[in-house]
């Protein structure tokens, strides 16, 4: 997780995708313990203010729960809401720049697909 | 509710307005960003408060009380600076002592703690240490005192990136443990803009902002594409500044960006540029 200034995010929202994917690639688990907004303030320099209001975007939507005097953990379930938010972006985030981008340098429909098929079936992930 | 409050605070040296007419309310545990240029007013409006020099004009009140020689009120803030208060025998760890005498909140243990996480030996005397060094025992009883009001002058003077970076995390550490009102005044204007919840420039003696550096971020924002494209889209808004290289153009705009045709790219101010470009004269 990283905080850059040189972006257009702002930094509460950078605090809160950075624990998403964080909570994404299981570094915390469900029902796992995050860091403190302390924590996360001293380490990233930020005001406190700024920490908790990225996090509270995260509990808002059901993803991180606060229990009252011992810590912020992270609710069940949380990942698959995580995974249906990102497929949902999907489109936007990766598929229309994609595709805007081709036209741009003059990559065909079928060229793409191509990629995305070889990509898929031989890619690490 | 604790605040510090400078109300019609003026002050001229000889042929020099150095604050003119300035109004603001520090409020209580908040951090605030101090930004002008050399010569600005700010050392003089942090003179001001501390009651080492007196305004022509205007009073001072800190938790409503008045700060002119008011040793009750004076106990209450705590300025840091580069200004060398004591004597040059003097051990470091003899200043810790005299600051406890001072302010009863001192807390002597975590001064000790500091000094060994900044690796500060506090048996070298105010003579031996270097201009880092110096800054540091500074830093380390301000972070002590616990008063409620902390201000910080160039608290970063001479320290290497190590330190300022420790620095700014104790900081932290120590605000969320113990909140109190702090204030910042410093060049590194990209070092502090996360840490600090408010900014206000300072230009000539006059306060020219007051806002939290959110909305100062966002007050304004950044336009670049070729110079035709970018002189059409600028037409009769508030600009504030361009950069031009080659044949692009970049103009700083204050407002929102509202319909923004293809070939422009719209990216947001950076607090260092909209402190360059607002202070310019």
């Amino acid at each position: 997780m990283n905080i850059r200034d040189d972006i257009d995010k702002p930094i509460f929202v950078q605090i809160a995708e950075g624990i998403e994917e964080a909570i994404l690639s299981k570094t915390f688990a469900e029902e796992s313990q995050i860091p403190s907004i302390t924590e996360f303030s001293v380490m990233y320099k930020i005001n406190p203010a700024t920490a908790l209001k990225g996090i509270n975007i995260l509990v808002d939507n059901g993803i991180i729960y606060k229990k009252r005097g011992i810590g912020m953990f992270v609710c069940q379930g949380a990942v698959h809401k995580l995974k249906e938010k990102r497929k949902n972006q999907f489109f936007d985030n990766f598929i229309s720049n994609m595709v805007s981008e081709a036209k741009k340098i003059g990559i065909t429909k079928e060229d793409i697909i191509n990629m995305i098929k070889k990509e898929y079936d031989n890619g690490k992930n | 509710m604790g605040k510090i409050e400078l109300r019609g605070i003026s002050k001229t040296f000889k042929n020099t307005v150095a604050l003119k007419d300035v109004n603001l309310t520090f409020e209580e545990n908040k951090i605030y960003g101090l930004l002008g240029r050399n010569g600005a007013g700010k050392s003089t409006m942090i003179n001001i408060i501390t009651n080492c020099c007196f305004a022509d004009v205007g009073k001072v009140l800190i938790d409503g009380e008045t700060a002119v020689e008011n040793d009750n009120a004076l106990s209450k803030v705590y300025c840091m600076s580069e200004k060398k208060l004591y004597p040059y025998y003097m051990k470091i760890k003899d200043i810790f002592k005299w600051s406890k005498n001072f302010y009863k909140d001192f807390d002597m243990e975590y001064a000790l703690n500091l000094s060994k996480d900044f690796e500060l030996n506090i048996n070298k005397k105010v003579i031996e240490v270097s201009t880092g060094q110096s800054s540091l025992y500074k830093l380390i009883i301000a972070l002590s005192v616990n008063t409620p009001y902390l201000i910080f002058d160039e608290p970063v003077l001479g320290l290497d990136a190590n330190n300022r970076d420790l620095f700014y995390k104790k900081l932290l550490e120590k605000y969320i443990k113990k909140p109190c009102t702090m204030i910042i005044s410093t060049h590194l204007i990209e070092e502090v803009s996360n840490i600090v919840e408010d900014i206000i420039i300072i230009k000539d003696g006059i306060i020219i902002e007051n806002k939290s550096t959110e909305e100062l971020l966002n007050s304004g924002y950044t336009a670049t594409g070729s110079y035709e494209k970018i002189d059409k889209f600028a037409n009769g808004k508030n600009i504030i500044g361009e950069d031009k290289i080659g044949s692009m153009k970049s103009v700083y705009i204050l407002g929102k960006p509202e319909k923004v045709p293809d070939g422009i790219e719209i990216t947001k101010l950076d607090l260092q540029k909209l402190f360059i470009k607002l202070t310019n004269s």
